[in-house]
């Protein structure tokens, strides 16, 4: 925990801090854009059925970007969305990228059927880098978790857990901390009780704190005017932490410099992975709570 | 000299049995130099017991893992690279254990391990880093390294051979042109595999032939002395199981699945 306390001084006319870029390690895709077949409460970036601000990504898309990242030397992918299981090709693009390199999918896990499964168990077991999904789940009731997720989803995420631990998937359940003691012990315990209830002997767990943009904004409360980084913030190695210091994100609309920013148009980097490799302003604030928090949206 | 037999190994964690089998294993082998990585401390029992072996060895090459960096500056943590509130529960307990147990002499010994070594065999550039080259506490695993991001680590690292330790389970990779990346395991608890076996590598360094060693030592003596030290009871139950029961957040899909916990 750091114990500053930013409002002492008035931060919001100082300049931010800067973040060099160090290596491609990370490449994100925002392969079903803001498409979504849920529309959570907690969104960051306000996905859901009716979003397509960033519409979805072509398989030529994917393939473009995959094979830059290839070339750069890129460690892991990520899809995530919206609601990567909604796009139509998404068998094509996880092949594809599984030749390259280990790829982790974020979904809701709403819309895979037991013929998906059967088929992501096949490729955890043959391919030459790791799967991995993470299943969203914000409660360990159905009213904790459908107060955010949605009506009655909380019974069908936890019946795709259910399938895919069967079929030989064992997902990272993602908790969004929004009901502020499931981070803690006992909240974390509850997890892994309901994941031992329903046969999940391995409980994979991650914690993520809540960026207060998009619908999140709505729900609870903006960033306060201080909450933002300047310079001299930034602790010494912190830019190791720093999931942007490694990272890009790209969708069919250019590259953007992580995840969580893809509706601030401003933070958009340009077309193609090469224009992002460079340092970026973390000026958004945003930015604090990967700082504070010490967030990082890898698995 | 460069056709020479040497060993290479990482993350003794306190296992001072495991290090007097595998000298032992050096010695009938017939080896020249040998390589530790890094990681003295953690998890095992009696820290103080692991460094006759580490000053009364000849032709040893010591190298500084993150764990040997926090101890020797005597700082809060093992800064092991844990994201996982459990793993790191478990984690402070071995840290904490091996801080208050290891004598100031042997803190400040670890200071003076080797950040890397460098090496030039058979006209190939071999680094030997305990993380990776860029990163101490950076995890190498096998099914997270695709070949671009190695062909990369190699290349920013100016090095064509290229060994690691940290994460505790053995690997390797080759590349069509020769070039190789190896994670040697550790001697300190088994490879999450279910033998109660540790790992170490050989290297040839005239053919640069690579080969992965298992070892038995007396396990069962480790366990029950760690149940006497009141270390816990999960750690205990991997040295007599060879099943990895904590820090397995950190684990990728592929290895967890491996597990069976």
């Amino acid at each position: 925990m750091i114990e500053v306390d930013f409002r002492a001084v008035d931060r919001k006319d100082l300049p931010p801090p800067t973040l060099d870029f160090l290596h491609l390690d990370t490449l994100w895709l925002q392969v079903t854009g803001t498409l979504c077949n849920l529309a959570c409460t907690h969104c960051f970036i306000s996905c859901g059925p009716k979003n397509d601000s960033h519409p979805f990504m072509s398989l030529d898309d994917v393939r473009g970007a995959v094979e830059s990242a290839a070339a750069m030397g890129v460690q892991e992918i990520y899809f995530t969305g919206g609601e990567p299981f909604m796009h139509p090709d998404i068998k094509e693009m996880i092949e594809l990228c599984l030749e390259v390199a280990p790829l982790n999918i974020l979904t809701n896990g709403i819309l895979i059927t037991p013929e998906m499964a059967d088929w992501l168990a096949h490729k955890f077991k043959t391919a030459k880098y790791s799967l991995d999904l993470r299943v969203s789940l914000d409660g360990t009731t159905p009213k904790e978790n459908d107060a955010i997720r949605g009506r009655k989803t909380f019974d069908k995420i936890i019946a795709s857990v259910e399938l895919l631990w069967n079929a030989g998937i064992n997902p990272v359940i993602t908790v969004t901390t929004c009901h502020a003691d499931l981070s803690a012990v006992e909240g974390r315990m509850k997890f892994i009780e309901l994941l031992a209830e329903h046969g999940i002997t391995q409980p994979r767990m991650k914690f993520l704190s809540p960026f207060k943009i998009g619908r999140e904004e709505r729900r609870d409360q903006g960033y306060a005017d201080y909450q933002r980084l300047v310079e001299g913030d930034l602790l010494e190695g912190e830019e190791h932490d720093l999931q942007c210091s490694s990272c890009r994100m790209v969708t069919a609309k250019g590259v953007w410099p992580c995840p969580i920013l893809i509706e601030v148009p401003e933070a958009r980097m340009g077309i193609s992975l090469d224009d992002a490799a460079i340092p970026i302003k973390l000026d958004h604030p945003a930015c604090y709570t990967c700082h504070v928090e010490g967030v990082s949206c890898r698995t | 000299m460069s056709d020479m037999k040497v060993l290479i190994f990482g993350g003794i964690y306190n296992n001072y049995l495991a290090l007097e089998a595998l000298l032992e294993a050096a010695e009938k082998e017939g080896v020249d130099q040998i390589y530790f990585l890094g990681d003295v401390g953690g998890f095992g029992p009696h820290p103080d017991k692991v460094f006759p072996y580490l000053r009364d060895t000849k032709n040893i090459f010591l190298m500084q893992g993150n764990y040997d960096h926090s101890i020797g500056n005597r700082l809060e943590d093992c800064a092991c690279g844990y994201t996982d509130p459990r793993d790191n529960y478990f984690a402070q307990i071995s840290y904490d254990y091996t801080l208050e147990n290891t004598s100031d002499e042997n803190k400040d010994f670890l200071k003076s391990f080797a950040p890397e070594f460098r090496r030039d065999w058979a006209g190939k550039r071999i680094l030997m880093a305990h993380g990776s080259p860029r990163r101490v506490n950076e995890f190498l695993w096998e099914s997270t390294s695709p070949v671009g991001f190695l062909d990369y680590i190699l290349k920013a690292s100016d090095s064509d051979v290229l060994f690691v330790t940290h994460t505790g389970i053995p690997w390797m990779r080759e590349f069509r042109d020769g070039r190789k990346v190896v994670n040697v395991g550790a001697i300190g608890r088994p490879a999450n595999n279910g033998k109660t076996t540790v790992d170490y590598v050989i290297v040839n360094t005239n053919t640069l032939d690579i080969t992965l060693h298992e070892l038995a030592y007396d396990h069962v003596r480790l366990a029950s002395e760690m149940a006497a030290e009141g270390l816990p009871e999960p750690f205990v139950q991997t040295i007599l199981t060879g099943w990895w029961t904590t820090c397995l957040e950190v684990l990728p899909a592929r290895e967890r699945a491996r597990g069976i916990h």
